[in-house]
C-alpha cells in the first residue's frame, strides 16, 4: 500500500517536472509577443519584496489605491546598524537618509545613492551601486514566521493531547498523527534504520512540516499567502546547508573511506575517483536546494502565467481555458507542494542514511 | 536575474528561524507526541498479546469443561448401567434363592411326609399284624387250635399284601 502510493508520488514528480518545462516554454513565447509584462509581474511574486502586497487597483479617476504592509528594514552598512520602515522609500521614489549615508530602493534592491538617489546602471541594466548588508524583516521572512506560528499551533496543541494515558487519537490529532507516523515510518526509520533514526527524527520532521506548510502558504493567491518563501534559493540553501552540515558531520568511518580511499580501487584511479567523490559530497545538497526552489518557483510561475493569458490575449473569453488550467495547476501545486516536501525529506533522510552506515562491505 | 543568488539576508533569517523551530519543536511536539505514540503503540501491543493468551487460556478452559462434562456423561451413564446389571443381578438372585428355599422347604416336607407315611403304615402293619394275630388267634381260639405254626402263616399272608 505505502509502496504503491511512494511509486506514484514518484512518478507523478517526474510527470510534473515534464509538464512545467513546457508550460514554461511556452509562456516564454507569449510572453515576447505580447504588450503586457508578464515576466516583470511574475518576477516581481516570485521575488522578495520589501513590503507585503495586500491590495491594488486603480481608480476611475486614474489614480491608483494600493494597500500594502510596510515592513521593517534593517541594514548593515559602514559599521552601523539602520533601522527603519519600508515605507520610508515611498515604493522607490524617495531616498531615505540614515546619519550620513542615503538609501534608495530599485526593484525591491537596496542601494547606497548620494543624496539626490542617483544610480548608475551598467551595461545590462543592474545598478553598479555598493548594496548594503541587507537583513530587513522582507515579505518572506514575515510569511515564513506566519508558517511558523502555524507550525506551532498545530503540533504544539496537538502535542498537548498526547499527555496522560495512551487513548486514541481524536481532532487535530488525527490530521497530525498519520503525518508524522508517515515521516517516521516510511522516510526516517526506512533510510536511515531503526537504531540511528531517533538522532534525526526531529530535523527530518520539522524539514517536511516547515517545507510543506511553506509550499501551501505559497499556494493561497491573495493576503497573506501567496509569498515564494519555499521557492526562493536563500531558503532552499538553508536548509540544504543544515542537511549538508548533519550528513557531514554524522559521516562515519565507512562515510569518509567511501570518499577517499575506496575500497576495491586501485591507487591510480582512486586519484580519479576522489574529486569526484569530494564533489559528490557538496552535489547532494546542492541537488536538494536546486530541486525544491525549481519546482515551487516553477509552479508559480505556470499558475501565474496561464492567469496572465487573459492579459496578454487581451480577451476574456480565452479566461474559461485560463481559469480552468490555472484551477488544475492549482490541484497539481497542491500535490507538487507534499510531494517536494516528501522528497526533499526523504533524500535528506537517504543522504543521512547513507553518511551514517556502519557495516563493512 | 538574481533568482539564483541567495541574498544573505534571508539566509540568516531561515536559519534563526529554523533553529529555533527545530529547538521548539523537538522539545514541545516531537518529543513528547513520538514518546506517547510509542507508549500507545507497546500498550496495544501488550493489550493485544495478553487479549490472545487470555483468550486461548478461556479456549482451553472450554476444551477441559467439554472434556470433563462428556467423561462425567460415560461415567454417569456406565455407573447406571452398572446399577442395572446389579439390579437384576440381585434380583435373579433372590428369586434363585427363594426358590431354592421354597424347593428345600417342599422337599423337606415331602420327606417328612413320606416318614410320617412310613411310620405310620409301618405301625399300621404292626397293629393290623397284631390284630390279625388277634383276631387270628381269637378265631383259631375259638375254631381251632393255636399253634405257632398258623401265626407264622397268617404273618406270611400279612407280608405279601400290598397297602400301597
Amino acid at each position: 500500500m505505502v509502496k504503491s502510493f511512494r511509486i506514484l508520488l514518484v512518478s507523478v514528480f517526474i510527470w510534473v517536472s515534464g509538464t512545467i518545462l513546457f508550460a514554461e516554454e511556452h509562456e516564454g513565447k507569449a510572453a515576447e509577443e505580447q504588450q503586457f509584462d508578464a515576466l516583470g509581474m511574475i518576477m516581481h511574486h516570485i521575488s522578495d519584496s520589501h513590503f507585503w502586497h495586500v491590495i491594488a487597483f486603480e481608480k476611475k479617476d486614474g489614480s491608483v489605491f494600493e494597500i500594502s504592509i510596510p515592513l521593517p528594514v534593517i541594514l548593515i552598512y559602514d559599521g552601523s546598524i539602520h533601522l527603519f520602515l519600508s515605507s520610508a522609500f515611498h515604493h522607490g521614489k524617495s531616498v531615505v537618509q540614515k546619519g550620513n549615508h542615503f538609501f534608495k530602493l530599485h526593484h525591491d534592491k537596496i542601494y547606497v545613492t548620494d543624496a539626490a538617489g542617483e544610480l548608475t546602471f551598467s551595461e545590462d541594466g543592474t545598478p553598479e551601486n555598493i548594496k548594503p548588508l541587507d537583513f530587513s524583516i522582507t515579505k518572506n521572512v514575515a510569511s515564513m514566521w506566519m508558517s511558523v506560528l502555524i507550525i506551532f499551533a498545530l503540533f504544539v496543541s496537538s502535542a498537548r493531547k498526547y499527555k496522560g494515558k495512551p487513548s486514541a487519537p481524536s481532532g487535530i490529532q488525527s490530521f497530525v498523527e498519520p503525518l508524522i507516523l508517515f515521516v517516521r515510518d516510511d522516510i526516517v526509520i526506512e533510510q536511515i534504520g531503526e537504531e540511528k533514526a531517533d538522532r534525526f527524527m526531529p530535523f527530518l520532521l520539522t524539514v517536511f512540516f516547515f517545507v510543506w506548510i511553506n509550499n501551501l502558504i505559497g499556494l493561497i493567491p491573495f493576503f497573506p499567502g501567496g509569498s515564494n518563501v519555499s521557492g526562493n534559493i536563500a531558503f532552499t540553501f538553508t536548509l540544504a546547508l543544515f542537511a549538508f552540515i548533519l550528513i557531514n558531520v554524522n559521516g562515519t568511518k565507512t562515510y569518509w573511506k567511501d570518499i577517499f580511499a575506496t575500497p576495491g580501487v586501485p591507487g591510480m584511479v582512486r586519484i580519479i575517483l576522489i574529486p569526484i567523490e569530494v564533489v559528490g559530497i557538496f552535489t547532494k545538497p546542492f541537488a536538494l536546494m536546486i530541486r525544491l526552489f525549481a519546482n515551487i518557483t516553477a509552479g508559480h510561475i505556470v499558475i501565474l502565467s496561464l492567469t496572465s493569458l487573459v492579459f496578454i490575449l487581451k480577451t476574456v473569453y480565452v479566461s474559461p481555458v485560463s481559469m480552468s488550467l490555472t484551477l488544475f495547476m492549482f490541484l497539481l501545486e497542491l500535490l507538487v507542494g507534499l510531494l517536494q516536501a516528501y522528497i526533499f525529506t526523504l533524500l535528506s533522510a537517504l543522504f543521512i542514511g547513507m553518511a551514517v552506515h556502519n557495516e563493512e562491505h | 536575474m538574481n533568482l539564483l543568488s541567495p541574498d544573505p539576508g534571508l539566509v540568516f533569517w531561515t536559519g534563526l528561524t529554523f533553529i529555533i523551530l527545530l529547538y521548539v519543536l523537538s522539545k514541545y511536539a516531537w518529543r513528547p507526541i513520538l514518546h506517547a505514540i510509542r507508549v500507545r503503540e507497546h500498550t496495544i501491543k501488550y493489550a493485544l498479546a495478553a487479549a490472545e493468551r487470555s483468550q486461548q487460556e478461556a479456549e482451553s478452559m472450554e476444551k477441559l469443561k467439554k472434556k470433563t462434562l462428556a467423561e462425567a456423561a460415560l461415567e454417569r451413564d456406565r455407573l447406571i448401567a452398572e446399577a442395572r446389571d446389579l439390579k437384576s443381578t440381585i434380583i435373579d438372585d433372590a428369586k434363585k434363592s427363594a426358590q431354592k428355599e421354597a424347593d428345600k422347604i417342599i422337599e423337606s416336607t415331602r420327606q417328612m411326609l413320606k416318614k410320617e407315611k412310613d411310620d405310620v403304615l409301618k405301625q399300621m402293619k404292626e397293629q393290623v399284624a397284631i390284630l390279625s394275630v388277634d383276631i387270628a388267634g381269637k378265631l383259631l381260639e375259638q375254631e381251632l387250635k393255636t399253634t405257632v405254626k398258623q401265626k407264622e402263616l397268617i404273618n406270611k399272608y400279612l407280608e405279601e399284601m400290598s397297602f400301597n
